[in-house]
């Protein structure tokens, strides 16, 4: 217990207050399973409960116990917060939060409208989506598409102070949840189709203030990266790293935003993230393994200083955002236990990685589909180790500018996007929302004006071909093998975050609206029950006067509600298959809505 | 397949339903060298015997899924809160449409959260604004179908000198 020890004694050192961190009210609350606290439920990021009231034998009989308009139409993802009896629902764009009291029927206790101001929902990429709440020492805090990070009082939704982390006005904006570790609230930014420079950022959970930030691309020093002693599968990072992969001063509008998930391993003090696509999407016009874009980043939660960073994509082509949660488990591999942290990247590799140095132990595809690499390199004395080995036929950069290339697998919005997976201690298995989409992609020259889209590609989006006809499918992941045990067809992109119970069920959400439940053994379907909206959010569970209920957001858009509307045709089928496959627009409709579900009396 | 052509006709007039707007005039009656405009001198597209589009469209095609795909959804075709284009610039008068998106528009209320930008300082954008128009207009007739238009016709000298004078330009 040497490291907390010291942990403790540095944050005596930095405060003369009471040494109780933030933290050790959230790690009370997600050791207490009635309560649902963070957005992935733990820090670990695995989305499971113990709560098995509902379970596989009954979960069949479930209906709705009771339903919530947010008031609020376009795209609905993260979850809900219950915390002592409280329910926190937060909305798209204009972000509104609601109090509401579960003893007293959903009745609104309180309710937090921010002032905004409107352009930022025109430099959101791919609707105005938000993440969710976090919640700390009867605090919640909220963080607006606008950047502005607020604490509420959690009781009565006074504001306690608020700070503001970007500039929407050069394509800065938010739509992530916000992480709270010790006495820091770590936050990311969102706008790589706006060559933003990504950053994380920590302010102190006391005043707002800020502690430190960690830029994803520049000098050593704006990354807090230590050229000796960061890792970088299993050697130092050494000096200038990100500097020395881009051409001239590219990295200040290079991208590599941290709009994903954060992770937190409180035993090693390290927070786990992901950097998003370099800028622009044209890789010809950006020469350059583009460090650190679609990076894993290991850091400490007190200084930000990097552990470790493991890239992904090395020189994306694809929009392959490197963003996806890590993970946090410990299984065994090859007969020993290890602490891993697992990944499913857009780019259709399912990572295993050993959490405390960084090193790579397993890199498959969770999708057979995935062509545009043939495999990781694994050997560790290749100098090509831990690189995707790209097939020429699929590279955009190869093929060049004003090139289509055609038939890559996945399509941008990637094998997987934001929508986070489960992992059961019980089962140890990962179950994951995925989407089975390829795409045609062509670059081309771009200009960059600062707050305006600096895309540079354009692209065509169909089913994977030669498959179920369907745009996804919802796995079950042996992280250990990196092997699929099962793999449920979904027509359309699963885009819902998983559940996973020790009732033996997980749970998901469907675009076309569905709640389902099924078997976590055999993926075995148990029960289904169509909400009002296409579901992007992701589903929680809590108990309240001892009932166990599941809950749901719904409310189609985000980038799925965008490039599956009108459905998606196939240019390289010929004409005849065109509107041959399913139109989102033909299920479901715009709408906001909370649906919670119980057991029958 | 004689019903066809009146159909169509009829089709294109119900869609452009506008007061004193009888049907969408996209025959090509000039050319600069760069692109085609009709008989009122607006932007138009055109499609050879071999169905090939011209350049400027098939720019078009290629500028609208960077610039404008992100929120109006592949094809023009609209996405689950972003109209779709093909219809707007058939319905829309042409100087009405430039000036939306060079200057955005907004629809903020209790009930709605639309919001477009304003990309008049965006070159990827208005230098290729009548070919994103043309390219729209060929799919809200009907005239190209979804997906990347099979054949084109090759950039003109005129058009590269017009493009780089834009997107280099003073």
């Amino acid at each position: 217990m040497k490291r907390s020890m010291l942990g403790l004694l540095a944050a005596l050192l930095v405060s003369t207050a009471a040494p109780a961190l933030a933290n050790d009210s959230v790690k009370a609350l997600q050791a207490d399973s009635k309560q649902w606290a963070q957005q992935l439920g733990n820090y670990a990021g695995q989305r499971y409960s113990e709560l098995n009231a509902i379970n596989k034998d009954n979960v069949g009989k479930m209906q709705v116990a009771w339903t919530f308009s947010t008031g609020v139409l376009r795209g609905h993802e993260g979850s809900p917060l219950v915390i002592g009896g409280i329910m926190y629902v937060h909305t798209p764009f204009p972000n509104m939060v609601y109090a509401l009291n579960l003893a007293d029927e959903g009745k609104i206790m309180w309710r937090y409208v921010p002032e905004q101001n409107a352009d930022v929902i025109g430099v959101m990429c791919c609707d105005t989506v938000y993440r969710g709440l976090a919640y700390a020492d009867d605090t919640i805090y909220l963080h607006q598409a606008d950047t502005k990070l607020v604490a509420l009082d959690a009781k009565t939704g006074a504001e306690k102070w608020s700070v503001v982390n970007g500039d929407p006005s050069k394509g800065e904006t938010n739509t992530a949840t916000v992480t709270i570790v010790n006495d820091k609230v770590l936050v990311g930014i969102s706008g790589g189709e706006y060559g933003v420079r990504g950053h994380l950022t920590a302010y102190n959970t006391k005043d707002g203030s800020l502690a430190w930030r960690a830029y994803s691309t520049g000098p050593d020093a704006e990354m807090l990266v230590d050229p000796e002693n960061t890792m970088v599968l299993g050697k130092p990072i050494g000096k200038d790293s990100s500097l020395n992969s881009w051409e001239g001063d590219q990295w200040q509008i290079g991208g590599g935003t941290t709009w994903g998930w954060s992770t937190y391993d409180a035993d090693l003090n390290l927070i786990y993230y992901g950097t998003g696509n370099p800028s622009t999407w044209n890789p010809s016009q950006r020469p350059g393994d583009n460090k650190w874009s679609m990076t894993i980043m290991a850091r400490d939660a007190d200084t930000g200083m990097a552990k470790w960073f493991y890239q992904k994509t090395p020189h994306d082509e694809w929009d392959f955002d490197g963003v996806n949660e890590n993970i946090l488990a410990d299984i065994e591999i090859d007969g020993q236990m290890r602490k891993v942290l697992v990944n499913f990247d857009r780019n259709g590799f399912g990572y295993t990685l050993d959490r405390v140095t960084g090193e790579l132990l397993v890199a498959e595809k969770f999708d057979p589909q995935v062509n545009w690499a043939t495999h990781v390199e694994m050997d560790k004395t290749s100098d090509q180790y831990g690189r995707p080995q790209v097939v020429a036929e699929y590279s955009t950069a190869q093929n060049g500018e004003d090139t289509n290339t055609t038939g890559i697998c996945p399509a941008a919005l990637g094998s997987k996007d934001q929508q986070p997976a489960a992992f059961s201690p019980k089962t140890n298995l990962f179950y994951v929302p995925t989407n089975h989409v390829c795409m045609d992609y062509e670059p081309f020259r771009v200009s960059y004006a600062a707050g305006q889209p600096y895309v540079g590609a354009t692209l065509s989006m169909f089913p994977a071909p030669n498959s179920h006809g369907g745009m996804g499918n919802f796995i079950a992941w042996d992280a250990a093998k990196g092997e699929i045990k099962w793999s449920l067809p979904e027509q359309f992109s699963v885009w819902s975050g998983a559940l996973a119970t020790a009732g033996d069920i997980v749970f998901y959400g469907t675009l076309e609206g569905y709640l389902k439940a099924v078997d976590s053994e055999t993926g075995k379907e148990l029960y289904k029950f169509k909400t009002p909206s296409g579901i992007i959010g992701n589903v929680f569970t809590y108990e309240n006067a001892g009932k166990q209920y599941v809950g749901v957001l719904s409310g189609i858009g985000g980038w799925a509600g965008i490039g599956l509307a009108a459905g998606l045709t196939n240019p390289n089928d010929g004409l005849g298959a065109v509107g041959g496959y399913a139109a989102l627009s033909d299920y479901t409709a715009l709408g906001g809505q909370l649906t919670v579900f119980k057991l029958p009396e | 397949m004689k019903f066809t052509t009146p159909l169509l006709a009829l089709l294109i007039a119900a869609a452009g339903a506008g007061p004193g707007r009888a049907e969408v005039d996209v025959a090509a009656a000039s050319t600069d060298g760069v692109r085609h405009f009709n008989a009122e001198d607006i932007p138009t597209y055109v499609i050879n015997e071999d169905g090939a589009v011209d350049w400027p469209t098939f720019s078009g095609f290629r500028r609208y899924h960077a610039e404008c795909h992100v929120c109006h959804g592949p094809d023009g075709e609209g996405s689950t809160y972003a109209p779709a284009l093909k219809n707007s610039a058939i319905k829309m008068d042409y100087y009405d449409f430039v000036g939306i998106v060079a200057s955005g528009k907004q629809e903020v209320s209790s009930a709605s959260n639309q919001v477009m930008p304003a990309f008049a300082t965006n070159p990827n954008v208005m230098c290729y604004l009548d070919d994103i128009y043309t390219y729209l207009r060929a799919r809200g007739t009907e005239a190209i179908p979804r997906g990347r238009p099979a054949k084109r016709m090759d950039k003109s000298d005129e058009y590269a000198a017009a493009e780089k004078a834009c997107m280099e330009g003073s």
